[in-house]
């Protein structure tokens, strides 16, 4: 299989700052693969470097085994989806779309004809006469993307793209731009600080931290099998138990991860045999101190004896219940599979990778 | 411990100004009435007001015998406005205030881009300082001082025969409606004291208007495969016009109305300026000059009326 995008030890520095530190990563042809991390981790920057806004201090960018360092964004065959989407305030929808085509020198008829096949793919036929502030945010988002369609490039970069739209229309764009990529077969490179949009739409997500790649994994094993703190508490919510509770509950000294969604409670007077776990479990006790309804599910804190505070989440899927089980301020234990404790590093092992 | 949240009331509308201030917050549209009004009676009453009162005498009657003004309406003044001598006045200041308009766009155009996009900090307060401080002197003064700097055996003509130049200055001079005798006695010295004068009036438009443009908007462009040079055709310059627009009506319209240039440099002839300083002072033929100023008014309506019709105002 070919690579779609191949960074080997790139770094951009910024000043002091190192925006992007040693990065290596290998995008496959054909996949969605997100690039997850908080504001300032160097997602972004790593976006811009494969578009060609920045180039790198250090180290070498390959696009479909060219190398691409030195080269302008118009030397690329990759297009971008801005966060702010950049429609062109003078031109109406289908001057935007065919922007692409009119550049390269394509005759007029050939280019408005693909500029509406690309707003057809988008559900935008029809819109072309309009101006780009006659659009909701929804068609704006959408117009862009027929934009960077349009000239078919193999790569299409996607920076926050869903970011100004409300949930809703977030949600049914997560699965058109799935569907999109499915159906047109080419490399999403998408970039988010969203997990739940990361893991719900890609093929492979690599988590940023501070300019360095924690973690590249599929949704699944990101979740499962987080490698590093910063991944276990990023990806999800996680309990990251540390310090001499994780030594006396796995005999190790390594922080690990516990899933809220792992963990049962037990109210402590209920128990046949305090203190006792059965085999293969491990059990602690606190107080309750908050309890936080959240429909589906409702989420505990508990207060641990040595102070640390553990996130428990039990799903609300008995429909009779109707009084709660819980009361704040009550002694109670929660217990765990030893299996579902992952192990985490501190700090990414070595690399970039 | 019990928290006490209970907060001190609101003291109650005591006093004329807190009741004037209770009762502009429940009706904004007697504080938007409060706050125009001043405004509206100052430009609409005084300056339009004088406006109308002016052109109207414009139809008034000037008899050339008795060299009076009598209340008599006539078109007789407007007519006498295609007379050949009088329309040769708004043709040579109608060239003249295009051709100022365009050299300042083509001049203005790099500084303001250079501002805009290459300056931050205490560079864009030098730049923004260099482009306004002209205009801090008087503007008699910088005319005055044009003179002299483009007089025969002044220091422009010093440069030029520095360089060698001279049999080109001769040869540009020698050419009809261009030149004239000298520098400053020449359309070209005319031209370039105009130019001079009302460039700050283009930069910073023209600044603005590019200041105003997304980083993202080029990004994209270079992004969708152009080149540089096509996303300054297709995305820069459509984009500034508006600014270009609103600094070509600056120096359109104050080289049309200006009449101390004309007479300080360059060859004789009328601008429509110093026509209409001459009737009204000199000779005081009122209703001839303000059927003078209407040139200016009709010309730049017409100017704005086709600058939109081009779309300058559609990226507004």
């Amino acid at each position: 299989m070919t690579l779609a995008v191949q960074f080997t030890g790139v770094s951009r520095v910024f000043g002091e700052v190192k925006a992007v530190d040693r990065v290596s990563i290998d995008i496959q042809d054909g996949e969605f693969f997100s690039m997850l991390g908080p504001s300032g981790s160097g997602k972004t920057t790593c976006l811009r470097l494969i578009a060609g806004f920045e180039q790198p201090s250090a180290g070498s960018i390959r696009i479909h085994g060219q190398e691409a360092v030195g080269l302008a964004p118009y030397q690329r065959d990759v297009n971008t989806v801005f966060q702010d989407y950049a429609l062109f305030p003078h031109m109406n929808v289908l001057d935007n779309v065919a922007y692409g085509l009119k550049v390269k020198g394509v005759g007029k008829s050939e280019r408005h004809a693909r500029a509406e096949e690309a707003l057809a793919l988008v559900a935008l036929g029809g819109y072309g006469a309009r101006k780009p502030a006659q659009l909701s945010g929804g068609q704006r988002q959408r117009v862009a993307l027929a934009r960077a369609l349009v000239n078919r490039p193999r790569v299409l970069l996607l920076d926050e793209p869903l970011g100004a739209l409300d949930l809703k229309l977030r949600e049914q764009m997560q699965g058109e731009l799935k569907k999109l990529q499915r159906q047109l077969g080419i490399t999403f490179i998408f970039v988010t600080h969203d997990q739940t949009e990361a893991l719900s739409m890609s093929d492979r997500v690599a988590v940023f931290n501070k300019g360095r790649i924690e973690q590249v994994d599929t949704p699944r094993n990101l979740y499962m099998k987080p490698a590093t703190t910063f991944v276990a508490e990023f990806v999800g919510t996680s309990n990251v138990l540390r310090g001499e509770l994780a030594e006396q509950l796995t005999g190790n000294a390594l922080p690990f991860s516990i899933r809220p969604e792992h963990i049962r409670l037990v109210e402590s007077r209920l128990l046949d045999s305090p203190g006792q776990a059965a085999s293969g479990e491990v059990q602690v006790s606190g107080l309750l101190h908050d309890i936080q309804y959240q429909g589906a599910a409702t989420r505990y804190e508990v207060q641990l004896a040595n102070g640390q505070s553990l996130s428990i989440s039990q799903a609300n899927d008995q429909w009779q219940a109707s009084t709660p089980a819980y009361q704040p301020g009550q002694q109670v234990t929660a217990r765990w599979a030893r299996a579902a404790m992952i192990a985490l590093q501190d700090v990414a092992a070595g690399g970039g990778q | 411990m019990e928290l006490s949240l209970k907060t001190q009331a609101p003291p109650p509308g005591h006093g004329p100004l807190h009741r004037l201030s209770n009762l502009l917050y429940r009706k904004p549209n007697l504080y938007l009435a409060l706050l125009l009004v001043p405004p509206l009676l100052w430009f609409g009453a005084i300056y339009f007001g004088s406006l109308l009162t002016l052109l109207w005498q414009g139809l008034y009657t000037f008899d050339d015998f008795s060299m009076t003004v009598t209340p008599q309406l006539t078109l007789a003044n407007l007519v006498a406005l295609f007379h050949p001598a009088n329309y040769d006045i708004i043709l040579r200041t109608l060239g003249m205030a295009v051709a100022v308009s365009l050299a300042s766009a083509v001049l203005a155009f790099p500084i303001a881009y250079y501002m805009a996009r290459y300056t931050t900090g205490k560079t864009k307060a030098f730049f923004y300082i260099a482009v306004m401080l002209p205009m801090w002197a008087s503007y008699i003064v910088k005319a005055y001082a044009w003179t002299l700097l483009l007089a025969k055996g002044g220091v422009a003509q010093w440069f030029v025969e520095q360089f060698g130049l001279a049999p080109a200055l001769q040869l540009i001079l020698d050419i009809p409606g261009v030149g004239g005798s000298t520098l400053s006695t020449s359309h070209l010295g005319r031209f370039l004291v105009f130019v001079y004068i009302w460039l700050p009036f283009m930069i910073l438009p023209i600044q603005a208007a590019l200041e105003r443009l997304p980083p993202s908007l080029l990004q994209a462009s270079a992004d969708l495969g152009a080149r540089p040079w096509q996303t300054f055709v297709q995305v820069i310059l459509p984009l500034s016009v508006p600014g270009i627009a609103a600094g070509s009506i600056f120096t359109f319209s104050l080289t049309l109305g200006d009449f101390i240039v004309p007479q300080l440099v360059g060859p004789p002839g009328f601008f429509i300026g110093s026509m209409v300083y001459v009737q009204q002072g000199a000779i005081g033929n009122m209703p001839m000059a303000a059927a003078f100023t209407l040139v200016p008014i009709v010309l730049i309506a017409i100017y704005l009326a086709i600058v939109k019709r081009l779309g300058a105002f559609d990226a507004l």
